[in-house]
């Protein structure tokens, strides 16, 4: 209702203002409903990207069943065997690849589903409601790997390392952190130097997803120590390669389907075409990355936060004590209630994010409001499910325990919500200062 | 489908209302069989048809992402909607497929929710085609349909002349999911929406539903040691 208000006051005060504009607008757009067209021009002119009904447009409903429908049947059964065993869902990639899923946001003539940002969100958390590791392969692919290929590679760049990543065949991964800077990101001691037509590489980078699964990396390293984090410089490396080594795969607490390890850089050596974006320009890159990319890591918390949530309220009308289903106890009530609202606030914050990166407009602030919120609640949700489940929930016969390590880690990667709390503030201040 | 059935307060069926409704599983069965056979190219177009209130064009949609051409929606609502059986929906069929001279029609073999599986073989009667029921394997060789049916003896084998209708059970096929791209494209394609009468249907039911009841609750079981004992006990409460 109040968004009406807000509608309406706009449309008065910028009516006349924007006659001729907005009768340009409406002539160039053929539409059934020129009332709504009008409003929704007038959202897109001001900022506000919300949709004017609670439901989201037919065709991300279809894709958000699809992706559901996929989750439920094909990843449900098998996460905790994946989970258990340390195995990467291969088959399970290659499948989501054929759908689309693996390169949401790429156009169909570089092999991708051609969708928004909104799709991508809607895709990463059903997928990982059925599947954390697998949300997060799926996430890291589209976000991370393809994400800044797409947006600052050259065609030919985008050609030889988007299009053979976007069938589930290969993955890609993103090398910024270092033993010793993760949330210091401009301390990149990983060094680059020129030699005749190659690049040579020498350092390593610590933390990587997808690292022992993924055929390519996008990797940050220092062309130019003396301009600091303005010397940071962003390569593309095939993997396998000479010079690039895997240290072990870390032993983690959750995400387990997925490998983490080290990459090793020793005189690692790489055509000078190689380079991703204009020479410095690295730090900008990753940052960039990191702002879309933590919308696709809000998505998997989400998707996380709503299986935790699915797990407890199932078992609440399933399991009795004193009496009655334990959802009769205003204890339980309360739990239920307040994971609730976690995950639906923090889903809001989600697609409101992806509408304005799908918009074309600042998106900073939001998307990391949403991977904070979502982080968040997942790790809330999963405690809560568990505490919920009581004995059952500690124990590998229900999926509870496993939701709880999975979320750890989306407060922790992409940003800590320390970092987090940081972009915000620097942001809403920003807006302030003026 | 994992879904609490409830019987409506006053028996005269299930609550429908605010349950989750999606394709029937044979259904999807059905139309990936007619995708694949358009994909071999041994037909030039499929047609999703779906008969019921507004929801039902979900449905087709669905239909058309996983690779149909184009869909019917044929307009049933309330009371009819509510009376509506096989019979009603084979008149429909059969009047569609006359209508779009179509040369194969394929169903599920039965909706899983009340498992009649009459509407196919009803359609075939209706427009005195050949029925291929229960198919396991569909292969067309020239104007014939080779179809390996699942029976309760095993597998048998029959070739029908086209135009036929055939129905699709489990082990025919493993339905795709739509990729994103072909979601995107179904957005773009035809549905054209209809009313039984527009066929010179009409929708009485020849079927009265007197009650409708959940089954009765089952009882605890009674052990017994030894085969004596059970058979003292089956005596006991005239069972035999």
């Amino acid at each position: 209702f109040h968004l009406r208000m807000m509608e309406a006051t706009v449309f008065l005060d910028t009516f006349n203002a924007c006659r001729h504009f907005l009768v340009s607008f409406t002539r160039s757009v053929p539409r059934l409903n020129p009332v709504s067209e009008l409003y929704g021009q007038l959202f897109r002119l001001h900022g506000l990207v919300f949709p004017l009904t609670s439901e989201l447009p037919e065709m991300h409903q279809m894709m958000r069943q699809t992706c559901r429908d996929y989750a439920d049947r094909e990843l449900g059964p098998i996460a905790g065997k994946l989970d258990k065993e340390h195995l990467f869902p291969a088959q399970q990639v290659r499948e989501l690849g054929a759908m689309g899923v693996m390169a949401v946001e790429v156009p169909e003539a570089l092999g991708g589903a051609g969708m928004d940002y909104l799709a991508y969100s809607l895709a990463v958390e059903e997928i990982s409601r059925g599947c954390g590791s697998t949300g997060c392969v799926v996430s890291v692919n589209n976000s991370l790997y393809i994400g800044p290929i797409l947006k600052f590679g050259t065609q030919k760049q985008k050609e030889q390392w988007i299009t053979p990543f976007t069938t589930g065949e290969k993955v890609g991964c993103f090398a910024l952190s270092e033993p010793g800077n993760g949330s210091d990101a401009g301390a990149a001691s990983t060094l680059a130097r020129q030699e005749g037509e190659e690049w040579v590489l020498n350092g390593t980078k610590a933390w990587i997803t997808n690292s022992w699964d993924a055929s390519a990396t996008v990797i940050f390293a220092t062309t130019d120590k003396s301009l600091k984090h303005k010397g940071i410089s962003a390569f593309l490396v095939p993997m396998p390669h000479p010079g690039l080594s895997l240290g072990k795969k870390e032993d983690k607490l959750g995400i387990r389907a997925t490998s983490t390890a080290n990459l090793i850089l020793e005189d690692c050596r790489i055509p000078l075409g190689n380079m991703l974006g204009s020479r410095g320009s690295g730090f900008k890159i990753a940052m960039q990355t990191l702002d879309s990319g933590r919308i696709g890591i809000a998505s998997q918390a989400l998707g996380i936060a709503q299986a935790a949530l699915d797990c407890a309220a199932d078992y609440a009308h399933k399991r009795t004590a004193f009496g009655a289903p334990i959802g009769k106890l205003q204890a339980v009530q309360f739990k239920l209630a307040d994971m609730a609202v976690a995950v639906e606030s923090a889903r809001l914050l989600t697609w409101k994010a992806a509408m304005l990166k799908d918009a074309k407009k600042p998106f900073t602030k939001e998307a990391a409001m949403a991977k904070l919120a979502a982080s968040e609640a997942a790790t809330f949700c999963g405690h809560q499910s568990i505490q919920v489940l009581g004995g059952m929930g500690y124990v590998t016969d229900m999926p509870a325990e496993r939701h709880y390590r999975d979320a750890r880690i989306t407060e922790i990667y992409e940003g800590t919500s320390e970092i987090q709390r940081l972009v915000i503030a620097g942001q809403l201040l920003k807006e302030y200062a003026s | 489908y994992i879904v609490t059935i409830r019987v409506k307060p006053d028996h005269s069926g299930v609550v429908t209302d605010g349950v989750k409704h999606s394709m029937n599983p044979f259904c999807e069965i059905a139309v990936e069989e007619a995708v694949k056979l358009k994909e071999k190219k041994f037909i030039k177009e499929v047609v999703a048809v779906s008969c019921g209130p507004t929801q039902v064009t979900e449905t087709i949609r669905t239909a058309l992402a996983m690779g149909c051409d184009r869909g019917i929606h044929v307009e049933v609502s309330g009371k009819d909607y509510e009376a509506m059986g096989p019979l009603q929906i084979a008149k429909i069929f059969a009047a569609l497929a006359k209508k779009e001279e179509a040369s194969l029609v394929i169903l599920g073999k039965q909706a899983i929710d009340d498992d009649c599986n009459q509407t196919g073989q009803m359609t075939a009667a209706l427009l005195d085609w050949p029925q291929g029921t229960f198919a396991s394997e569909v292969t067309i060789d020239g104007e014939k349909v080779k179809v390996v049916r699942e029976i309760d003896g095993g597998l048998e084998t029959i070739k029908i002349s086209m135009p036929a209708v055939l129905t699709a059970d489990l082990r025919l096929n493993t339905p795709r999911y739509a990729t994103l791209p072909n979601i995107m494209k179904a957005k773009k394609k035809k549905i054209a929406n209809m009313k039984p009468a527009d066929l010179g249907v009409d929708m009485v039911s020849r079927v009265e539903v007197l009650r409708v009841d959940e089954p009765p609750t089952r009882l605890a079981g009674v052990k017994v040691e030894t085969v004596d004992d059970l058979v003292a006990k089956l005596k006991a409460n005239g069972t035999i």
